[in-house]
């Protein structure tokens, strides 16, 4: 696109922007200048009140996990929207009730009670109360009750991993039918390219000839979390590896494979580390078993903190448009073109996070793993040095 | 005092959004300081240009992930 032509779209847009909030600012004067209509400012009233734009509400919607799976809601005039979601199976452990299965949509609209909280009604003893990040099951005697129900979460989680299974199966079935002579088709050469740029990158430089026994741990890791932040991507795609508990366990899936095959040499640096004065010891002794924790747990917010904050940032972006609209129609409209602008660079930038950000949990998983597994240096062996990124 | 602990919703909110306000300043100049090395060692050997981009790619995720603690944090300040 030419530079004039460029030029000529930057003045449309921001001209219509602009255009628009003068017509705004026209429309406002003219109203006030004009008090003599309180029937139909009554009737404006109440249907404003009602479809009041809590973006907070919408945007922590999208973000938290629920007990049905929300797509859209349609809304009407002067009524209650239509909430269109897929309901999803509740499980609870009740201590004295045992076990109780059923599906979510029993649970019904969730409205503010006496409290101030939203809560829903009723149903079997159980109720959902929902606050402002998430939403719990509580029991209506109060009993500590344990939630094993099947969320959004727990949904596309599952969604992923039967695509996972799907793919990696049918390029594996190709792999043992035809072995290594034939030459890649389809699917294989893209899978064949990730392989092996995880094997020669991340596995061998930083495990060294013992690759082979953490390559399958490392290529799931990556994997698993590259389609799960891809699946979060899609509209109506929930939050999955946004959600510290699952970046939670993942870290300590790492930290576990870290600590069981961790070796003596390990330790012993980590307890008593060489070269330092003895005065020193005990402070840098306390930074290294302190540093053994953070690792995993900065493998943990990095995940989450970068997958969620660019979900919020795609959905705060469109919601600029609506806070604009509630102002004035004409406003949201001619804002559409800027926030729709900055939203699909914003996914370009998602989806690229979410690849490296898969390819960094994996490579420092890969690096934590060497560095507990490393041999210590005797003097007349050659050994390959590890990339070791210092945290 | 008092007015202090009415208006403390307030005021953690404020404090949060000038705590993500700092943490991005530290995205900016973090991964600006990459990107110049970076191009700087591109301009002297053009033919590694592959490897120093992955690299600062790599790095560039790395200072973004500290940014995003402080933000992180900041979500917090105003939530909690």
């Amino acid at each position: 696109m030419s530079y004039k032509r460029l030029v000529s779209l930057l003045v449309l847009t921001f001209g219509l922007f602009g255009a628009s909030f003068f017509a705004a600012a026209q429309g406002e004067g003219n109203k006030s200048n004009t008090p003599n209509e309180p029937a139909t400012a009554a009737e404006a009233k109440p249907v404003k009140e009602e479809h009041k734009l809590d973006v907070a509400k919408v945007i922590f919607g999208h973000i938290a996990d629920a007990h049905e799976w929300h797509l859209f809601s349609i809304k009407h005039e002067g009524g209650e929207d239509t909430h269109v979601s897929i309901p999803l199976p509740v499980i609870v452990y009740h201590p004295t009730n045992g076990f109780s299965m059923f599906s979510s949509s029993n649970f019904g609209e969730a409205h503010k009670n006496a409290a101030g909280l939203e809560v829903t009604e009723s149903y079997k003893g159980y109720h959902i109360e929902k606050g402002m990040m998430k939403e719990h099951i509580i029991a209506d005697d109060g009993a500590k009750i344990y939630d094993l129900s099947i969320t959004k979460n727990i949904t596309s989680m599952i969604i992923s991993v039967v695509i996972l299974l799907w793919v990696m199966l049918s390029v594996g079935k190709k792999y043992s039918k035809n072995g290594a002579m034939k030459a890649p088709s389809g699917f294989q050469n893209f899978l064949e390219v990730v392989v092996i740029f995880i094997r020669d990158e991340v596995a061998k430089p930083c495990l060294g000839s013992k690759y082979k026994t953490y390559l399958p741990l490392l290529l799931t890791v990556f994997f698993f979390i590259w389609i799960n932040n891809l699946l979060g991507l899609l509209p109506g795609g929930a939050n999955f590896t946004g959600n510290i508990a699952v970046t939670a366990c993942l870290a300590i899936l790492s930290f576990i494979v870290m600590m069981a095959k961790s070796r003596k040499h390990f330790w012993s640096h980590l307890l008593n580390p060489p070269g330092v004065p003895g005065w020193m010891k005990p402070m840098l002794v306390l930074i290294e078993v302190a540093s053994l924790f953070i690792k995993p747990m900065a493998l943990m917010i990095r995940l989450f903190a970068n997958i969620m904050a660019g979900h919020i940032v795609i959905l705060a972006l469109i919601s600029i448009v609506f806070i604009f609209a509630a102002i004035n129609t004409t406003v949201g409209a001619g804002f559409v073109p800027v926030s729709l602008a900055f939203t699909i660079f914003m996914f370009f930038l998602e989806l690229l996070v979410g690849a490296i950000q898969a390819f960094i949990f994996a490579n420092l998983t890969a690096v934590f793993i060497g560095q507990a597994i490393e041999e210590p240096h005797d003097a007349h062996h050659e050994h390959e040095h590890n990339i070791d990124i210092v945290m | 005092m008092n007015i202090m602990l009415v208006a403390s919703g307030s005021v953690a909110a404020a404090g949060g959004a000038i705590g993500a306000g700092i943490a991005a300043l530290g995205a900016g100049v973090g991964i600006g300081q990459i990107g110049k090395g970076a191009v700087e060692a591109i301009a002297r050997q053009p033919e590694a240009m592959g490897d120093i981009r992955a690299n600062m790619i790599l790095m560039a995720a790395f200072v973004e992930g500290v940014a995003l603690f402080g933000v992180i944090v900041s979500l917090l300040a105003i939530v909690l």
